[in-house]
C-alpha cells in the first residue's frame, strides 16, 4: 500500500480539481453546470473519451424536459436556445403482426405515463454540445479525447481520482515515438457518468460490491439510423413506437421512429440482450424491421446518413445499485435510471447529475475520499425514484412473452399504477441465456438491397468510427478457452450480436480462430454483456477513437 | 529565430462527408487541424526543443471556431497564436493566393526567419499556398519535406519527389511545406492544453490584412458515382468479350 502510494506521489503528472466528472453526457454536464451555479469557486473538470462533445452519444430521443426545466428554467427565452425545436405532435403505437400487417393501438389506451405530449424529439448529441458550451461558459474545464483508464485509490482504498490512458502505445505494447504517459486527475469527489456499462463504473461497482442488495443490471442493445427524407414524407414531431415483428414473441424489444426538424427521421430497434437464440443478429433484425410498411412508408424516398449502436439499461428500479462509494458517486445510466416503460432516461440522468452537484455543494469542506451518502437519499426522495418505482414491474412482466408484458403494461398503467403489492423480478444473465446451437432455430436473413437495407460494413462507415490501428486491442480476452467454447457450443454468436463486425471466426488449419477487428468498435458494450462465458472485457482504447456521431 | 506556422481547420479525415447542393455539408461535422499542418507544428516544436529556433507563432484564417486549431497548436508547443478572422467558408472561399498574400503581410510585419506549413489541405488539396507565399516574398522554398536540418542559418531539406528523394539546401529565410513522413505529431497532453489557454492569441479581422477575391469559383460538387457491382465470369473467353464490348478497353 505504502509503495503504491509513494509511486503515485512521485511518478505521473498530476492535476487537481474539486470535482472530477467522467463522461460528458447529459448526467455529467448537468452535474458540472449545477456545481458552478451553486458554487462558482469550485473547480470542475469533465473528461470525455470521444474527440468531440456528443461524439459517442446515441439515443432515440424523445426527450422529457422535466430536468431541463429545473436546470434552465428560462431555456425557451434564451438567446442561444437548447436544441429542443421539435415538439411531439403525434404519438403512435403499433403491434406489428408480420411483415405486412399491424394493429394500431388508439391513443386513448395509452397510460398517461407513456404519453408524449409535452415532450420533444431531439438529438441527444446536439443537446450535449449545447450543454457543453453552457458548462464551459461557466468555467468548467472539459477535456475531450481524454479517456479515464482506471480509478486512483489512496492508502485507505478510497477513490481520489482517475488516471487517464497512456497514448502512443504500439500493438506489440512498445512505446511509439509519440508516446505520452497519461496523467492523474485528482479530485475530492469523482462522479462517474459513463453511461450504461461504463468501463470504470463496472470496476468500481465490483470493488465496493455496490450490487450487494439489488438485482443485477439487465441490458438491451439499441441500434439506430438517421435518415434524411423529402418534405412530403416528413411530419415534424411524429413519434411512433412498435412491438412485435420482426422479433419473435419471446424476445423483448421494439422499435422507435421519430420525425425531427428538419426532414430527419431518427429510427431504431431495441433488442433485449437476454434473447436465447444465438443465431439472432440484432443488426439484421433492424434491417428487416425497415421493410415493414409502417416503417418503409417514411424511408422509401430518403437517404440514410448515420448509423450507430449502444446498449441501454433494462433493469429499472430493481437493478439500481448503491449509488455512493468512498470518494464518489454514480449518476445517469452508469447508475441505471432509464425508465424502461417510457424508454426514456435522459431526464433522469440530468436530474441525478443535478442531485450529485447539490449534494457536493451542500457539504462544507468535502474531504478527498469522503463518501457523501446524502446523495443516495436525495435520489431516493426525488421524482426519479417515484417514476422508476411506479413502473418497476414493467420489464419483468415480459418474462413470458410480449403479450403478457403489454397486458401487464395496460393493467399497471390504468389500474394498479405501481401500487400493486408484488414485485416481478426477471433477471436472466445475458451471457448465459443461450440455447446450444443444436437446439437453436436457424434464422435466414435476406441480403440487403442497398436502398432500404444495408450491409453492416457499409452502414458502419456512416458511424464515422475509427481507431488508431497500431495500438493493443482494447477488447481483452480474459478467458483463453472462451472463443473455442463459444464457437463449439453456440456457433460464435458474437459474430452476429456485434453491431460493428468486430468479432470474426476465420478458418485456419487448426480450425476456427477468433479475429478481433478492434478498429471497427462502436463502444456499444454489447460484447462485455452478451459474450458466451464472459470471455471478453471491454477496456477503453486510446482516447479520441471510436464513433464520430454527429446529430445522433 | 522566429517561425510562423500556418494551420488550417478542416473536416476530420475519418468522417464520411455528405454533399449538399452548395458543397460539402459542414453542419455539426467533426473538424480538426489539417494533418499536414499538425506535422508542421510538430516539426517547429522539435526544432525549438533542439534550440534551433526561439519562438513559434501559429496562424489560422477562419471563423471563431478556428481558434480551436490554434489552441491545439499552442498545446503542442507553439508560443503565440494569430487568428485572422473571417466568416467566409474556409473550404471554398479562402483560397491559396489570398492566403499567401495575407501570410506575406504577417511575415513583413513580424520578421519571421522561416515559414512552415502543411504541403496541402485535405479539403481542397490545392498544394499551392506555400509555393505562392515563397514567390510573393521572393524567398527560397522546399516542398514535400520529409527531413529538415538547420545549421548556422542554412536549411537542408530532403524532399519527397516522384523519382525518390531530393536534397536541397538554402540560406534562410525560406518557406518549407511538410509531408507525411516528416514526423508523427505528439498528443496534446491535458496539462499542456491547460497551459495553452493562457498563451497569447491575437485576433485580426481579415480585411486589415487582405481580401478574399474568390477568383476560383466552385461550380459543382458531386458525390462519387456509385460503384456498379462486379461479376464473376466463367472463363477467359467471356472475360475478353466483356473487356472488349462492355468495358471497351480494346
Amino acid at each position: 500500500m505504502l509503495k503504491k502510494f509513494t509511486r503515485f506521489l512521485f511518478s505521473r503528472e498530476k492535476i487537481q480539481y474539486d470535482v472530477l466528472i467522467v463522461g460528458a453526457g447529459p448526467a455529467g454536464l448537468s452535474a458540472a453546470i449545477r456545481i458552478k451555479e451553486l458554487d462558482p469557486n469550485k473547480s470542475v473538470v469533465v473528461i470525455e473519451k470521444s474527440g468531440t462533445l456528443g461524439g459517442h452519444i446515441l439515443s432515440g430521443n424523445c426527450f422529457q424536459p422535466t430536468a431541463m426545466n429545473e436546470l434552465f428554467p428560462n431555456w425557451e427565452k434564451m438567446e442561444n436556445k437548447p436544441p429542443l425545436d421539435t415538439p411531439v405532435s403525434e404519438d403512435h403505437f403499433h403491434i406489428l403482426w408480420n411483415e405486412k400487417l399491424s394493429l394500431q393501438i388508439p391513443h386513448m389506451f395509452y397510460p398517461s405515463t407513456i404519453r408524449n405530449h409535452g415532450n420533444y424529439v431531439i438529438s441527444l448529441g446536439d443537446l450535449c454540445v449545447w450543454m457543453g458550451e453552457q458548462a464551459q461558459a461557466l468555467g468548467v474545464d472539459i477535456f475531450t479525447s481524454t479517456a479515464g483508464a482506471r480509478v486512483i485509490f489512496d492508502e485507505k482504498d478510497r477513490v481520489i481520482g482517475v488516471a487517464t490512458g497512456d497514448m502512443g502505445i504500439a500493438k506489440n505494447g512498445e512505446k511509439k515515438s509519440n508516446y505520452q504517459e497519461g496523467i492523474d486527475i485528482v479530485a475530492n469527489q469523482t462522479i462517474l457518468c459513463e453511461g450504461a456499462r461504463g468501463s470504470i463504473t463496472e470496476r468500481v461497482i465490483e470493488k465496493y460490491n455496490l450490487r450487494k442488495d439489488c438485482e443485477p443490471q439487465s441490458y438491451g442493445i439499441g441500434l439506430k439510423e438517421v435518415w434524411e427524407v423529402p418534405p412530403e414524407d416528413f411530419k415534424a414531431g411524429l413519434v411512433q413506437h412498435t412491438v412485435g415483428w420482426p422479433l419473435c414473441r419471446n424476445t423483448y424489444g421494439g422499435s422507435f421512429l421519430y420525425h425531427k426538424n428538419t426532414n430527419q427521421i431518427h429510427l431504431g430497434l431495441v433488442v433485449g440482450l437476454d434473447y436465447e437464440n444465438p443465431n439472432l443478429s440484432p443488426y439484421q433484425e433492424f434491417q428487416n424491421l425497415k421493410k415493414h410498411p409502417k416503417i418503409s412508408r417514411f424511408l422509401k424516398n430518403g437517404t440514410c446518413i448515420s448509423y450507430g449502436a449502444r446498449v441501454l439499461n433494462e433493469g429499472g428500479y430493481f437493478s439500481i445499485p448503491k449509488l455512493t462509494f468512498p470518494g464518489g458517486m454514480l449518476a445517469g445510466c452508469s447508475a441505471g435510471f432509464l425508465n424502461v416503460m417510457k424508454i426514456k432516461g435522459s431526464h433522469n440522468a440530468m436530474k441525478s447529475g443535478m442531485l450529485a452537484a447539490e449534494t457536493i455543494c451542500a457539504k462544507q469542506n468535502v474531504e478527498p475520499g469522503q463518501e457523501l451518502v446524502e446523495y443516495e437519499n436525495a435520489v431516493k426522495s426525488s421524482w426519479i425514484y417515484d417514476e422508476l418505482y411506479r413502473s418497476r414491474n414493467f420489464k419483468g412482466s415480459f418474462k413470458y412473452n410480449i403479450y403478457s408484458g403489454l397486458f401487464y403494461g395496460a393493467f399497471d398503467g390504468f389500474i394498479s399504477k405501481g401500487r400493486e403489492p408484488w414485485n416481478i423480478k426477471s433477471h436472466v444473465k445475458e451471457s448465459e441465456s443461450y440455447l446450444t446451437k443444436d437446439k437453436a432455430p436457424q434464422i435466414k436473413y435476406e441480403k440487403p438491397d442497398g436502398k432500404l437495407t444495408f450491409d453492416l460494413l457499409d452502414n458502419l462507415a456512416r458511424s464515422g468510427t475509427n481507431h488508431e490501428h497500431d495500438q493493443p486491442a482494447h477488447l481483452k480476452v480474459i478467458k483463453e478457452a472462451g472463443p473455442k467454447e463459444s464457437i463449439n457450443l453456440y456457433d460464435g454468436p458474437e459474430q452476429r450480436f456485434c453491431p460493428a463486425k468486430v468479432y470474426e471466426f476465420i478458418d485456419t488449419k487448426e480450425g476456427k480462430k477468433l479475429q478481433i477487428n478492434a478498429q471497427n468498435c462502436l463502444h456499444c458494450k454489447t460484447c462485455d454483456i452478451k459474450m458466451p462465458k464472459d470471455y471478453i472485457r471491454w477496456t477503453v482504447p486510446e482516447a479520441g477513437g471510436g464513433p464520430n456521431y454527429s446529430g445522433m | 529565430m522566429k517561425v510562423l506556422v500556418a494551420v488550417k481547420r478542416v473536416v476530420d479525415s475519418g468522417i464520411k462527408v455528405r454533399v449538399k447542393p452548395d458543397g460539402i455539408d459542414l453542419q455539426g461535422v467533426k473538424m480538426t487541424i489539417n494533418p499536414f499542418c499538425e506535422i508542421a507544428v510538430e516539426e517547429a516544436v522539435r526544432l525549438k526543443e533542439k534550440k534551433l529556433i526561439a519562438e513559434i507563432v501559429a496562424v489560422t484564417i477562419g471563423p471563431k471556431q478556428g481558434a480551436e486549431s490554434l489552441r491545439h497548436a499552442l498545446a503542442l508547443g507553439a508560443d503565440k497564436a494569430i487568428h485572422v478572422t473571417t466568416e467566409a467558408r474556409i473550404d471554398q472561399a479562402v483560397q491559396p493566393l489570398d492566403v499567401a498574400n495575407i501570410l506575406a503581410k504577417l511575415v513583413e510585419r513580424d520578421n519571421y526567419n522561416l515559414v512552415l506549413m502543411g504541403k496541402q489541405s485535405i479539403d481542397d488539396d490545392f498544394n499551392q499556398t506555400g509555393q505562392m507565399l515563397a514567390g510573393l516574398l521572393d524567398w527560397p522554398q522546399a516542398t514535400f519535406a520529409s527531413n529538415i536540418q538547420i545549421t548556422d542559418g542554412i536549411a537542408q531539406v530532403i524532399r519527397e519527389i516522384d523519382g525518390g528523394l531530393q536534397t536541397v539546401k538554402f540560406k534562410l529565410p525560406g518557406v518549407i511545406t511538410c509531408d507525411l513522413r516528416l514526423n508523427q505529431p505528439r498528443f496534446a497532453s491535458v496539462p499542456n492544453i491547460m497551459k495553452a489557454k493562457s498563451k497569447p492569441l491575437e485576433t485580426i479581422p481579415l480585411d486589415k490584412l487582405g481580401k478574399l477575391h474568390n477568383s476560383i469559383q466552385i461550380t459543382k460538387t458531386e458525390a462519387p458515382a456509385i460503384r456498379k457491382g462486379g461479376a464473376i465470369v466463367e472463363n477467359v473467353d467471356v472475360l475478353i468479350q466483356k473487356l472488349r464490348n462492355e468495358a471497351k478497353l480494346f
